[in-house]
């Protein structure tokens, strides 16, 4: 690993000042995913600001939304039972992360930011249709992810918390990796305020992306049999040595059918 | 140098570190707490986890200074001052949960970790998924699962452990 400098800064404003001051300075969450990056040398800061001390951890439930803060854990989200009885299939999502370890050092904020075309968040922010809160500004779902490991947050800007309207019914389902439990395929599929949606990840050369054909036919039956003949084109899918395009294609149409059942 | 200040099996430390310089880099080579092995470097295999603040972390995947302050338990903080074993370390010599020994620092700090978040009783499928975080290269699994479900009982004060088989 390069060496950099490391700060730690006890307050937002000046996480920001931080960052917006060098434009090789990288904010660190979790690191779960940067440190090996960094390990790597795949990256190269100068000045490392860890976010860990500006108070963005907790979990907040109302009667229409979830709010989980950016430095929320994965074990945390998995452990809520506030959580859990709002959005169980988050809950449920949150645990499936990584393994016991990193789920006790990953957060919610870290793992948006990288948007990591495998990473299972990415897909309930989507399907959900939440919000990403930021130092400055709210961005919809819809408009957050800006293809594999790219979003449209600024240099410097960080997901201060995430909220998550609740639904009436979600669940997801991943094909994991079988050696290293990333999300080969994962569908999560949603029923709520903003309609039905699907989202899925692992598959998509561009990263996670939502499912037009699979929304209409829930939309019309929510049931397993309303997915179940919908076929995925292979074009823009992922090729590589754990699946062709043409398996993914295939695994969406079982996740989702799966995911379909499981919601109820 | 920055400089970090910790406290590892109950002994309060400053060290000074390079910004880059890994949590298990600090156990093992300032510390001298050889217990703690690195495996993959890569944050899969689980060699190198230990306690902070509680919960199991890979010590290979956090810069030293992200635990100033923490508290910090490895292997060596786990036997009693008189030798005694803590029980998970005890059921996994009772069990042979262990072949060539190497991941075996890691696989009894999870494991505790698992038994202590756990309290309403342990199933074999939950030990299993528990253990995703740490390789065993000698596939010694089967073992393992019988030293840490042999645990629980003597961790929670139920009842005296079955004899091994």
């Amino acid at each position: 690993m390069y060496d950099f400098a490391y700060q730690k800064p006890s307050n937002v404003a000046d996480a920001v000042k931080a960052l917006g001051a060098d434009p090789e300075a990288k904010a660190l969450a979790g690191g779960q995913t940067f440190i090996p990056v960094l390990k790597q040398r795949l990256n190269k800061p100068t000045v490392i600001v860890d976010l860990s001390k500006l108070g963005l951890t907790g979990i907040t439930v109302t009667a229409t939304a979830v709010t989980i803060g950016g430095m929320t854990t994965h074990w945390d989200v998995a452990h809520s039972e506030a959580a859990r009885k709002a959005i169980p299939g988050l809950v449920d999502l949150a645990g499936q992360i990584g393994d016991n370890q990193v789920r006790h050092r990953g957060t919610i904020g870290g793992s948006l930011a990288n948007n990591d075309p495998s990473a299972c968040y990415t897909s309930a922010v989507l399907a959900l249709g939440a919000t990403i809160k930021t130092d400055r500004r709210s961005i919809p779902a819809d408009e957050f992810f800006a293809g594999m490991f790219t979003t449209v947050l600024e240099q410097g800007e960080l997901i201060t918390a995430v909220e998550f309207p609740i639904p009436e019914k979600s669940h997801y389902m991943k094909f994991r990796n079988p050696a290293s439990r990333y999300a080969m395929v994962g569908v999560y599929v949603a029923k709520g305020p903003k309609g039905v949606r699907v989202a899925v990840t692992g598959a998509g050369q561009g990263g996670v992306f939502r499912h037009a054909a699979m929304e209409a036919a829930l939309s019309a039956n929510w049931s397993p049999d309303a997915v179940a003949n919908i076929k995925t084109p292979p074009d823009d899918l992922n090729s590589d040595i754990h699946g062709s395009a043409e398996y993914r294609a295939h695994l969406i149409g079982v996740m989702a059918k799966r995911a379909v059942a499981a919601a109820g | 140098m920055p400089q970090v200040s910790l406290t590892v099996n109950g002994k309060t430390s400053t060290v000074e570190v390079e910004g880059r310089t890994l949590l298990v880099e600090l156990l093992r080579e300032k510390l001298g707490l050889t217990g703690t092995h690195v495996g993959c470097d890569t944050s899969q295999c689980g060699a190198c986890v230990v306690h902070v603040n509680g919960a199991s972390v890979k010590a290979c995947t956090m810069l030293a200074l992200q635990a100033e302050g923490a508290q910090v338990i490895t292997i060596e903080g786990l036997a009693a001052a008189d030798g005694t074993l803590h029980p998970m370390q005890e059921m996994f010599r009772e069990h042979h949960a262990l072949q060539c020994g190497f991941c075996t620092p890691g696989m009894v700090m999870s494991a505790i970790d698992l038994v202590q978040t756990h309290p309403q009783g342990i199933t074999e499928d939950e030990i299993r998924h528990g253990l995703e975080g740490n390789l065993c290269r000698c596939t010694g699994y089967h073992n393992i699962v019988k030293a840490i479900a042999a645990a629980w009982p003597i961790m929670h004060g139920k009842q005296v452990p079955l004899a091994a088989e």
